[in-house]
């Protein structure tokens, strides 16, 4: 008796609280996650870096400029973030398109050539590539970005490769069986199912090229490799640190980030 | 409906399909059965240009499907295959209706169809229509591929082992659901197995491939009953031929109207195999019978079963 009249007392309070339930869930769902914590560390790091002088001057006494000063944090992620995402972009575009191209029963011939070609471009040192672009192209970002683009192109045409390979050939038979077109069998399957893979390529390309755009500054395209480069050229370790400490950051955060969309993209629960 | 004509068929310099001549008639349930290797799924593959002939005419509907688009073909003959290929990123809904999307449907027309569909295979609609493939059971995928294969209500329905990844219950319950479906709906049904039980039972005419060609076609009884020649014997079995025989055979057809005597009643519409077996079991030499309806319908006697008439091959 008691228990149904609690069960009868407790029914209006849900609903005098479902206007507050959602915020207090979203902001729960919020505080709880780590890729939010994460990127306002990014943020609080280079925010904070130039007002850590004291700090660094107390880690690195001998030091007479314990913080990069020459550019704010704040510009150099953003140019670093630019040039990834364009490169990284190219490198997708080119990489997928150079994938499905091979996959097809028209293009399979190209194959190894494609494979060749991106390895190629794989196993070249950015660093050559940059000091073989400098010459034809001249300094700043662009030498940087073709580099960055060769490089990125591999673990995109791999994933991309992997995962048309990965679509059961019964599967890809019924479809033609249906009679869905070679086309309408690609975009509304073979892609769908292929994008888990896919993903995780150019997840590998991103990170990749993460790592490597620091490598760009010393061709003068301004990174948060700067730092680090100036650092090392001037014994400055605190430099070097503060770089360093970023571009992981970053790194960390872009990865976190893939993995939630990855997350969404699989189809298979 | 569908006639080969010459068909030949090489692949890697060994003949797949030799001089192949077969007319598949409309309405027909027609068993395409053989060793694996046999060019039996071949055959059935040539029928909506998966695979392509070398030399021969292939007609469907009095045209050669060469005049054909192979997409317009392919969207009048109902596909399924033994992994089901379902596309696991689409809803069962979505699935069944490949097809009469591809034939641009109203979205209203395809949703009844579906859920036709999923009823006449025994899965409830407003359960079923928005599962995932994985979400299902192997016999429930498998229903699901052959509602995909009939969705757009085609002239032929071309069947590739559909069945044989499924446990014996659940391939049971297809084959019923199968034969039912082809009794209700007189469509024309080309089905590739190796299983010989499963062409005894569906099929209305058996075909035997051997090594690409057809080595007898005839009616399941008279398979069994007149088989032609060695190989036949070998494929069917040879030392339960006999048990095949009686199990195509209804008890009743063969019992004497006689008033019902005292003893074992066998159940409505038993086959001879199970007379056979029952009295067997029970050492009696008759055993009463019933029509469909349930009624009695007279006395089946041992001596009727195994009388000189009407054995195997005789």
């Amino acid at each position: 008796m008691g228990k149904v009249k609690n069960a009868t007392n407790a029914q209006p309070q849900p609903t005098a609280d479902r206007a507050t339930m959602p915020i207090n869930t979203a902001l729960r769902g919020l505080l709880c996650d780590r890729l939010f914590w994460t990127v306002a560390a990014l943020l609080a790091l280079v925010l904070g870096l130039p007002a850590s002088g004291s700090l660094f001057a107390h880690l690195f006494p001998a030091l007479e400029r314990p913080v990069y000063l020459q550019e704010p944090f704040t510009q150099l992620l953003w140019q670093h973030c630019k040039l990834v995402g364009l490169s990284s972009l190219v490198a997708t575009i080119i990489g997928s398109l150079a994938g499905i191209a091979v996959t097809r029963a028209a293009g399979q011939a190209f194959k190894p050539m494609v494979d060749t070609l991106a390895t190629m471009g794989q196993t070249f040192p950015p660093v050559a590539v940059l000091a073989v672009a400098v010459p034809l192209v001249g300094f700043g970002e662009l030498p940087a970005l073709i580099a960055l683009t060769l490089y990125g192109l591999l673990p995109v045409l791999q994933g991309t490769v992997a995962g048309l390979q990965a679509v059961p050939e019964p599967m890809q038979q019924a479809a033609r069986g249906l009679g869905l077109s070679p086309w309408q069998s690609l975009w509304q399957l073979e892609v769908p199912m292929a994008l888990p893979v896919w993903l995780a390529g150019v997840r590998a390309s991103v990170i990749i090229n993460i790592g490597t755009a620091a490598i760009a500054s010393t061709v003068g395209a301004k990174t948060l490799g700067s730092p680090i480069i100036v650092g090392l050229s001037g014994f400055n370790t605190a430099y070097i640190l503060q770089g360093a400490l970023v571009v992981g950051l970053l790194a960390v955060v872009t990865d976190m980030a893939f993995e939630r969309v990855a997350s969404r993209v699989a189809w298979q629960a | 409906m569908i006639r080969f004509e010459h068909i030949c068929k090489s692949y890697k310099g060994a003949r797949v399909v030799d001089d192949l001549n077969l007319h598949i008639a409309r309405g027909e349930l027609l068993v395409l059965i053989g060793a694996s290797g046999s060019g039996k799924s071949t055959i059935l593959k040539m029928i909506n240009r998966l695979e392509p002939h070398d030399s021969g005419r292939i007609l469907f509907d009095g045209r050669e499907i060469q005049s054909f688009k192979p997409r317009d073909l392919r969207l009048r003959m109902g596909y399924a295959i033994q992994s089901v290929g379902l596309f696991p990123h689409w809803t069962v809904a979505r699935n069944i209706a490949t097809v009469p999307n591809l034939l641009g449907w109203p979205a209203a027309k395809i949703g009844k169809r579906v859920d036709a569909l999923l009823t006449l295979f025994e899965l409830a609609p407003a359960q079923y229509r928005t599962r995932l493939p994985h979400q299902l059971s192997g016999g429930q995928q498998q229903r699901v591929g052959v509602a995909r294969a009939l969705a757009a209500d085609p002239d032929v329905l071309l069947m590739d082992e559909p069945f044989g990844a499924l446990d014996p219950v659940t391939r049971a319950a297809l084959q019923q659901a199968l034969k039912r479906i082809h009794r209700q709906s007189g469509k024309t049904i080309v089905l590739v197995t190796h299983d010989i039980d499963e062409a005894l039972l569906l099929a209305t005419r058996v075909v035997l491939i051997d090594q690409g060609r057809v080595v007898q076609q005839a009616t399941p009884l008279d398979l069994l009953s007149r088989p032609a020649n060695a190989t036949v014997e070998e494929f069917v079995g040879r030392s339960d031929i006999g048990i095949k025989w009686l199990s195509l055979q209804s008890a009743v057809d063969r019992a004497r109207a006689q008033p019902t005597s005292p003893g074992l009643t066998l159940a409505a519409q038993a086959s001879l195999r199970e007379a056979v077996s029952i009295m067997a079991l029970h050492h009696v030499d008759r055993i009463n019978v019933l029509d469909t309806s349930g009624q009695h319908a007279g006395v089946l006697y041992a001596a009727d079963v195994f009388a000189p008439q009407g054995t195997p091959g005789g």
